[in-house]
């Protein structure tokens, strides 16, 4: 009966007679001041965010993805590829040496969702565009383990028969453009060109490996998505560093700006 | 609750002083029934999931080679399974039964307890079918589709107003410690539950949030974190509060104490989440914001550890022979570790060791089988005989439950530890030659398989005592012949 009682009355003294008074007795006023008390901290570190100075860095170096990618990146998300494989290479120097150059704050600019995942069983792919050819990521999904030989990834084979839907693909690209990714009225009426022309380049060079596939399957999508994975901030990086070879690559610690 | 003569129920606490009509209280116990029955399937479900999963790192042919089997897909069915529905069931169960024994009244609307038991349920039944399916936000714990976002918004703000439509009708005129954990929790999760889904459907299935990038990424993490703050933390201490005291006979240690730690908690919680993005481009003052909130959360954390386990003092020895106890120290033992582990892992430099590894998984672990599961486990063992006014079936079976479960979690965390320190520093290591010393990254997988045997191991184990409980719990319920009279004091 007794175990669940606090509170000492008249002998409770100071700040636990302040709390019973102003606090348990008083459930509204106890509500409003915890809202009020977890607010604060996302507050304070949320709001600044939106501020050119205190925010992430942007830059004009980025570009949104094409909406070929944007598809790749939604079969990404739906297939959970970011639960085993991290898009961020922290900038220290095994990091460096395993991926290429550390993530700058702009790359993610255009992500939405963002998807720096939270464990790496398989190897971060913040760089991977570029670094392999289309044909061994078309074989990658087909059987992980007849280009990584002893990889534990699953085989995705329904990656290579699926096709996109035009008009699912559209919808994607107006609801990013309503929540304010730059592009223009043209871009989204032409969605279903842009991923066909896209998608035809990709079918060129699979075919030049001896594969066969069409431009409209997801496969193809998910390929040029990955393709273009970091591609944006290494073109600047290289830029930069031509321009200026003597500074500094990489300021380690985390910084963005 | 306050240490020396002012616990003693004649002092001047008002609660003492119970209505006379108190004990004619006809509390909805049928709504904790149901609360119960519903841990019980999600519970044996969500960690069913987990050994599947477990099994499919070891050994990925157990992917099945369909779609809606491979990791990616039965991951986030695994995390939601045990935390919104083994573990948030149980925080409805504990919810419903204690607040209404604390402010000695009904639940202020029988009819919003069950549109909040079987919207909850839906959720929960959506979320088993979209998950499978690929349709996902991807943001971790929080991955269900807007409108599945919006039921949960609509079921969560309708429990808040049942929740506290009972507060305001309280025969008790002051607020139990318990009670302030369940406020945190049904106000916090609230807050962040709709700040972290504000998105732009694109179609029924998908949508994009109105944040992009590290914003973004930072918006998620103050939401992820604190569904460990305030979904698998401050509603399991009100239950610690509630039941711990109960099943040891003892009041809470300090009141005082219960004070401090309480707003030192909920204040200190939010401001943690950027140490999941620890050496990434999110500006450096709000990783380091993260870091040094994330290390002062030990204090709280730890005021609440000590004030669960001194609430034994005198008492230690019924640890012998009440499996109940058992659980429960255990319970708030393993929160004292991982509440210690993570601060440490949040420090920058061990991070960069941690971050992406097993370790991460392992921590996560401890905190979740650890703190969730035993003090869950703990809080049904001594509900049960009361709900149904009759012994357990096999009154036996707790106890090795317990032992089954405890060393689960040690074979599990110990696993995950090796696994996670040897990963990481086979990532980093450079040879003598300046480069990489282990090159080709599937070489370090391999070399984990033997820890994620263990670890499958151990969370079988886990597992086989959650179905002892379940069995248990069953043939209880089941029981034909229910006592004439009560078999154990119901609480009032």
């Amino acid at each position: 009966m007794a175990e669940n009682r606090q509170g000492g009355g008249e002998s409770e003294k100071g700040y636990g007679q302040f709390h019973r008074r102003v606090f348990e007795g008083k459930s509204g006023v106890f509500a409003v001041a915890m809202t009020v008390v977890i607010l604060i901290g996302g507050m304070v570190e949320i709001i600044p965010m939106y501020s050119a100075k205190a925010g992430p860095e942007r830059a004009d170096w980025v570009a949104p993805w094409t909406p070929l990618e944007v598809a790749g990146r939604d079969i990404y998300i739906r297939e959970g590829c970011y639960l085993c494989h991290s898009q961020m290479v922290r900038p220290m120097r095994a990091e460096l040496l395993r991926y290429g150059e550390w993530t700058r704050a702009a790359e993610y600019q255009y992500d939405r969702p963002f998807l720096l995942g939270s464990r790496r069983l398989g190897p971060d792919l913040q760089r991977v565009g570029g670094k392999y050819p289309d044909a061994w990521h078309f074989e990658h999904m087909r059987d992980p383990r007849s280009t990584s030989p002893g990889s534990v990834m699953p085989r995705y084979p329904w990656l290579l028969e699926r096709a996109l839907d035009p008009e699912d693909l559209r919808a994607s690209v107006k609801a990013l453009q309503r929540v304010g990714t730059p592009y223009t009225d043209d871009e989204v009426a032409g969605v279903e060109a842009s991923a066909g022309a896209q998608g035809a380049g990709i079918v060129a060079s699979l075919a030049t490996a001896g594969i066969e596939t069409e431009p409209d399957r997801e496969i193809v999508a998910l390929i040029a998505f990955l393709q273009r994975l970091g591609q944006d901030g290494r073109r600047a990086l290289a830029r930069q560093a031509g321009r200026t070879p003597e500074a500094a690559p990489a300021r380690p610690g985390g910084g963005g700006q | 609750m306050v240490q020396g003569s002012a616990m003693a129920p004649a002092g001047g606490a008002a609660e003492a002083v119970s209505p006379p009509h108190a004990a004619a209280v006809a509390y909805d116990d049928r709504i904790v029934k149901m609360f119960l029955g519903a841990v019980i399937l999600w519970g044996v479900v969500g960690m069913l999931v987990g050994v599947l999963i477990a099994l499919q790192i070891a050994w990925w042919p157990a992917n099945l080679g369909l779609p809606w089997t491979t990791f990616g897909r039965l991951r986030p069915l695994h995390t939601n399974a045990v935390i919104f529905a083994f573990a948030g069931n149980v925080c409805f169960m504990g919810i419903y039964y204690s607040t209404q024994r604390l402010l000695k009244t009904r639940m202020w609307s029988d009819a919003l307890s069950r549109v909040h038991f079987w919207g909850w349920q839906t959720i929960i039944v959506l979320a088993a079918i979209t998950l499978p399916l690929g349709l996902t936000q991807s943001k971790e714990y929080a991955e269900l589709i807007w409108p599945i976002d919006v039921l949960i918004a609509v079921v969560w703000v309708l429990f808040g107003i049942n929740f506290f439509g009972t507060i305001a009708v309280r025969k008790v005129k002051h607020l139990y410690v318990a009670l302030w954990f369940y406020m945190s929790f049904v106000i916090t999760i609230a807050v962040l539950h709709i700040g972290n889904s504000l998105v732009v459907p694109a179609t029924l299935f998908r949508s994009y949030p109105i944040y992009s990038g590290l914003t973004d990424a930072l918006v998620q993490w103050w939401y992820g974190h604190n569904a460990v703050g305030f979904f698998l933390t401050t509603p399991f201490l009100g239950l610690m509060y509630y039941f711990l005291p109960r099943a040891a006979e003892r009041p809470v240690y300090s009141y005082r104490l219960s004070i401090i730690h309480f707003w030192a908690l909920v204040f200190l919680y939010i401001w943690a989440g950027p140490h999941h993005l620890l050496y990434s481009a999110l500006p450096e003052w709000a990783q380091t914001l993260g870091m040094v909130f994330s290390i002062m959360l030990i204090a709280p954390s730890w005021g609440g550890m000590l004030n669960g386990l001194l609430t034994l003092r005198g008492a230690w020895h019924k640890l012998r022979t009440d499996p109940v106890l058992k659980f429960m120290v255990v319970a708030v033992s393993f929160y004292g570790m991982s509440t210690f582990e993570g601060p440490m892992m949040s420090i920058r430099a061990v991070n960069g060791l941690a971050h992406y590894t097993n370790w991460v998984i392992g921590h996560v672990h401890s905190g979740a089988l650890g703190w969730v599961g035993m003090i869950s486990f703990g809080t049904i063992y001594w509900l049960v005989p009361r709900l149904y006014n009759r012994p357990l079936a096999y009154p036996a079976w707790p106890t090795t439950h317990f032992w089954l479960a405890t060393i689960g979690i040690v074979l599990y965390t110990v696993a995950m530890w090796a696994a996670g320190l040897m990963e990481g520093l086979q990532w980093r290591q450079i040879s003598d030659t300046g480069q990489l010393a282990n090159p080709i990254f599937v070489d370090i997988v391999h070399r984990l398989a033997p820890f994620y045997w263990l670890r499958l191991a151990g969370g079988t184990m886990f597992l086989a005592g959650m179905l002892m409980l379940a069995w248990n719990v069953l043939r209880t319920v089941r029981a034909r012949t229910p006592a004439s009279e009560p078999v154990l004091p119901l609480a009032a």
